[in-house]
């Protein structure tokens, strides 16, 4: 039983994975931006969130109303401000610049929060539980993986069944042509980057009601978020799901094994799944 | 002489420091079919890119409908209604056709020119409306690409090569359509490799030869030899 419930535990653990990465795997498959700064922007995000449950006295689930859409704004701001300059044929300079932005929003956070940890207050659904053949549920966990879900399928409806999501998919198809059919690129991507952080906003509240954060851990997420994306599959949103349930699961497997195990155990299954499926288990068909 | 829809004087165009085009002068009146021949390297294609916005210029070489377009981008040259068949097709891979015809008309111009138009034209679009559009023929792919273009409702229609890597049959549907599109009122450049087909639907003809106007003229008043000297420039 403790076997079974390492891989339950797991599985909605990659919940919250799926959410780190599919802000990232929106964005690398819209503009084939890789955005080194994603995983600060989830610990920014949170911090937003303390700050609005603190000075508001919201509840931190009710502050995504405020968090979301701010995250969004700053994500089109800062496509449109920064990110577009960088675009072009060469992959380096997008990377460079938001390496930069990654060192710039650590020391930032670090200015304005210091570096002491910080949790946000969720009040009894940090402790609520369910009791499930045998197996004990924590409400979060589930409510993340509920959150998870609904969120990457919303942005596979979006994708598929909106105008926005189709200039999305015709800008990441052919920039020029897409131009053409009076589609602003630039704009494009800013809504693209709006709605990436948008997710990210949602990744962040949750990070920070599960655990403490400080402004140092933004690198840790953003390699789960890639891990994630990887092993789901490039471009393809429910295998990022996949991906996260995935590496999740081989965490709390490996700390069943050995506590000191975890974050190796989901290395290490990133690896062997890179090593013999290198394009991910569920690649987007190529055209 | 009504006023011209296009007006391009003195463009000059430039891929960094190569230059392509050395101050070309050409103009298309509203409701006139224009064909530009040349032979490969000419100018044509960077000529479409330059009046298309893809390409920037220095400014007051291009108006469309009395505004200097030369420095707009793309999609604001699409806004104001020039609209281009790509060569090539250029279909979005990732889209259906439906979609493809759909993302056309995002330019939000009104006019003649919906689905319903579309499908009339081309029938077999309708049947095939929910595939890949990459699963099509070379020759309904080139139905979408002109659809996709006509969605738009432009004032301006340019067709870049259309007929390139089409079997001759197909060429011969696609060209027995274009009467149904100009018909409108709508303007339209045709630019060909093919220089027959290309003077039997247009009224006027350029030709271009290292990035400059080699011929102008009447496309039934031009001889062949006229046209082998402007297009090879053989003296």
């Amino acid at each position: 039983m403790d076997w079974v419930n390492a891989i339950v535990q797991g599985t909605l653990l990659g919940g919250l994975y799926a959410l780190f990465a599919a802000g990232l795997s929106l964005i690398f498959g819209v503009m084939r931006l890789v955005n080194i700064a994603h995983g600060d922007l989830i610990v920014m995000a949170a911090y937003l969130g303390l700050t609005v449950t603190a000075t508001v006295g919201l509840h931190p689930l009710a502050a995504l109303a405020i968090v979301v859409p701010a995250m969004a704004l700053i994500g089109y701001v800062l496509q449109r401000g920064l990110l577009n300059q960088t675009l072009g044929e060469d992959l380096l300079p997008p990377l460079l610049v938001t390496f930069g932005l990654s060192v710039i929003l650590q020391n930032g956070l670090l200015e304005v929060y210091t570096a002491d940890p910080q949790k946000m207050d969720a009040g009894a659904l940090e402790t609520a539980s369910i009791a499930m053949g045998g197996l004990t549920l924590g409400v979060l966990p589930v409510l993340t993986f509920a959150i998870a879900v609904v969120v990457i399928w919303a942005l596979q409806w979006t994708f598929y069944h909106t105008a926005v999501g189709r200039a999305f998919r015709a800008v990441s198809d052919n920039q020029d042509i897409a131009q053409l059919m009076g589609l602003n690129r630039r704009h494009v991507f800013g809504l693209a980057m709006a709605l990436a952080l948008g997710v990210t906003a949602i990744a962040g509240i949750l990070l920070g009601i599960r655990t403490s954060f400080d402004p140092s851990i933004g690198g840790g997420r953003l390699i789960f978020g890639f891990e994630a994306v990887i092993i789901g599959g490039l471009g393809n949103l429910w295998g990022t799901l996949a991906g996260g349930v995935i590496l999740g699961i081989a965490q709390t497997v490996g700390a069943k094994i050995d506590p000191g195990f975890q974050i190796l155990a989901g290395h290490l299954a990133f690896l062997i799944i890179l090593a013999i499926r290198p394009n991910g288990l569920f690649p987007r068909i190529a055209a | 002489m009504p006023e011209p829809i296009l007006n391009i004087q003195g463009l000059k165009a430039f891929y960094g420091d190569f230059q392509a085009l050395y101050g070309v002068d050409m103009y298309i009146e509203p409701g006139e079919v224009l064909a530009i021949i040349g032979a490969n390297g000419a100018g044509k294609t960077t000529l479409m890119r330059s009046v298309t916005g893809l390409l920037s210029n220095g400014p007051g070489q291009i108006h469309f409908q009395g505004n200097d377009i030369s420095q707009l981008r793309a999609d604001e040259v699409a806004m104001q209604g020039l609209a281009m068949v790509p060569e090539g097709r250029q279909l979005f891979p990732s889209l259906s056709v439906k979609e493809n015809l759909m993302i056309g008309a995002q330019v939000g111009r009104q006019g003649p020119w919906d689905l319903d138009a579309v499908y009339r034209l081309f029938p077999i679009l309708e049947e095939r409306k929910d595939q890949a559009s990459t699963s099509l023929s070379g020759g309904q792919q080139q139905m979408v690409a002109i659809g996709r273009a006509l969605m738009a409702n432009p004032d301006l229609i340019m067709f870049d090569e259309i007929s390139l890597g089409l079997a001759p049959i197909v060429i011969k549907d696609i060209y027995a359509a274009l009467p149904g599109i100009i018909n409108g009122g709508m303007s339209a450049i045709i630019v060909e490799q093919d220089i027959a087909q290309a003077l039997k639907v247009s009224s006027r003809v350029y030709c271009l030869q290292e990035g400059r106007v080699s011929l102008e003229g009447a496309s039934d008043k031009v001889s062949r030899e006229e046209i082998s000297r402007a297009y090879f420039g053989i003296e």
